[in-house]
């Protein structure tokens, strides 16, 4: 379903989640066995899916945001079928050819039925065209490679050929990927340069934080939007909260490096909960229309 | 030198030298011409040197550059240069020990020089975080960076950083963010910037210094994603695998060089940077400036462009649907 959907020429179809797999550390769904039930994850409710579903994996009594994945967030937030995907078939030539590597990107293939952690195309909010990416938790926990670099590269080029706006959705919470290791670094290089071209031509680039933002993806191009909103509750930060922990023997103060905290410390613009997201986008682009 | 810390593979030529002396002091006691034998054995241990120096795994590497008595910052800018005043503060919180900044002369032309700085003793790598720069000195950076930039001033940076600290105030101060804009203000600088990994370049943290127009290491340094030590603890769940991890990560100079991560390796004298001081400098200082005297012809558009692109060559994918 989700490949006709994904395919260059736009078109509609109807969207509904897919079985969910089970490489998170947070707010995964937890399905309960015969796939009726997920449990929430903060306030432990048993929640009916179809309930979930309609509430966009909000959870209906506590507000706790899970995890969707990019083809979920795309088709969340662009007009019904207006969306053309770039690159689809962009896959990495493994340049450090890294021990065990192949075979654990091919299992998150077959998995996610993604060739990486990245979707980038072309989409319409509320019928403006937008350049539109959204990084995948659920594909090696949405860390950045040599693949999820070219694609924003590319995606922030073209959107600065078409004087358009820019807005990645960004779930890296596995920072850069170890595996491509000093490649994984040169991403967030290119990342920023080219989100950097991008503004120097007056044009409107806006980040979304979801579940989770870290390490070498929030340290380059999502920290360099011109608006950065984040959905409740991520966990965005720089260096992970175990680390912090283990290796400076401090204990974190509550609720540290969630989305509240970022905000309250003046990281980012505004809080927006699921079911604002596109309005608040789309109203954004708007007002930045020339 | 009497108190150098002798790490595990340099043994044997430690030994060696001890004997040599031992002889030497035994000919003068006794009045004997042991000369012949302890020519034999100082030849010995000249080959026995550049045997295992030239032979190192990534790992002995990586024990050099965390060597304690590795010339720091400080060092090397006086090694370097003709002359320097440092500059402080990031005008909006504080000003960061950690990280070093400045103008200098390089053969008497003003360039500004940005550098963390660990330290030399217990005493004063806690003064200087070990080198552990928190967003107020990326802030300082960036702010030097501007600064030259405005008085067409090239930019040189000496990168020694296991990583940006983390910490909660760093978090709290926009850790991250303070990178990304490091990263982004370096990598679109007017003036000519060349960058000398000169010890260990650990992650984010080295590349917000790291946007060269030329990138320069030197020959036992590392670049890396992430520390060997914790892409064991990810691989293996422990550490012990750290050495496997820094052969497999490709965190040398020589790899990086053939990846076109970096344009040049600079040597080190025999043993490390440590042993030879002087030379060290004298081997930067003429790096700089022959990568200088290429910049320096460049119009500012090209800087940047040539810059956009040396990056932006690091994207290479498969795109067919094999």
């Amino acid at each position: 379903m989700f490949k006709d959907l994904f395919r260059s020429k736009p078109k509609y179809v109807t969207v509904r989640p897919q079985k969910q797999t089970d490489h998170l550390e947070h707010s995964e769904k937890k399905e309960i066995p015969g796939g009726l039930w997920i449990k929430c994850d903060k306030c432990s409710n048993i929640l009916y899916k179809k309930d979930l579903e309609k509430s966009l994996y909000v959870c209906p009594k506590c507000g706790f945001h899970f995890v969707i994945s990019a083809k979920e967030r795309i088709t969340l937030l662009v007009d019904e079928g207006c969306f053309s995907e770039f690159d689809s078939e962009m896959k990495t030539i493994d340049p450090l050819s890294f021990p065990d590597y192949l075979e654990k990107l091919q299992k998150y293939q077959e998995e996610t039925g993604m060739k990486d952690a990245i979707i980038t195309g072309l989409g319409k909010i509320k019928g403006q065209e937008v350049v539109l990416a959204a990084i995948d938790y659920n594909f090696m926990r949405g860390s950045m490679n040599t693949v999820v670099g070219e694609k924003i590269v590319r995606a922030f080029e073209l959107a600065r050929e078409k004087h358009l706006p820019v807005t990645i959705v960004s779930g890296g919470g596995g920072g850069a990927r170890m595996q491509e290791g000093v490649f994984s670094l040169m991403q967030m290089a290119r990342t920023c340069q080219a989100a950097e071209l991008h503004s120097k031509k007056n044009l409107l680039f806006i980040a979304v934080l979801t579940q989770a933002t870290m390490g070498g993806v929030y340290a380059s191009f999502a920290s360099m939007a011109d608006i950065i909103l984040a959905e409740p509750g991520a966990l965005i930060g720089f260096a992970g909260p175990r680390i912090i922990q283990q290796t400076m023997k401090q204990n974190l103060p509550e609720g540290f490096q969630t989305a509240e905290y970022v905000y309250k410390h003046g990281h980012i613009d505004r809080i927006v909960p699921r079911p604002f997201l596109k309005d608040t986008l789309a109203n954004l682009i708007a007002w930045h229309r020339r | 030198m009497a108190n150098t810390l002798v790490l595990d593979f340099e043994r044997p030529i430690v030994e060696l030298e001890k004997r040599i002396e031992e002889l030497k002091s035994f000919a003068k006691e006794r009045n004997l011409d042991l000369s012949e034998e302890i020519d034999n054995l100082q030849n010995r241990s000249e080959r026995l040197k550049r045997e295992i120096y030239s032979n190192l795994t990534s790992w002995q590497r990586i024990e050099l550059v965390r060597h304690p008595q590795r010339p720091t910052a400080e060092e090397l800018i006086e090694l370097i240069f003709d002359d320097f005043y440092e500059l402080h503060g990031d005008r909006l919180y504080g000003d960061d020990p950690a990280l070093i900044g400045g103008i200098a002369l390089l053969n008497g032309e003003p360039v500004t020089v940005i550098a963390p700085q660990k330290g030399r003793d217990t005493k004063e790598n806690l003064e200087r975080n070990f080198g552990l720069p928190h967003p107020e000195g990326y802030r300082k950076a960036i702010r030097l960076m501007k600064q030259a930039e405005k008085f067409n001033r090239p930019v040189i940076t000496l990168v020694d950083v296991v990583g940006a600290y983390p910490g909660i105030e760093a978090e709290e101060r926009g850790q991250g963010p303070a990178i990304a804009e490091a990263i982004t203000v370096m990598g679109a600088l007017r003036v000519p910037t060349i960058a000398v990994i000169t010890g260990e370049g650990g992650s984010g943290g080295a590349l917000a210094l790291a946007m060269g127009n030329r990138v320069l290491m030197l020959e036992n340094a590392y670049y890396s994603v992430i520390s060997p030590e914790s892409a064991s603890i990810i691989l293996y769940k422990n550490d012990d695998f750290a050495k496997e991890a820094a052969e497999k990560l490709k965190i040398g100079s020589q790899d990086l060089l053939e990846m076109k991560i970096i344009d040049e390796i600079i040597p080190e004298p025999l043993g490390g940077a440590h042993k030879d001081r002087v030379s060290m400098g004298r081997f930067i200082k003429e790096a700089l400036e022959r990568n200088m005297n290429i910049l320096k012809g460049l119009p500012q558009e090209k800087l940047v462009s040539a810059r956009y692109e040396r990056f932006r060559a690091f994207g290479k994918v498969k795109e067919d649907k094999l």
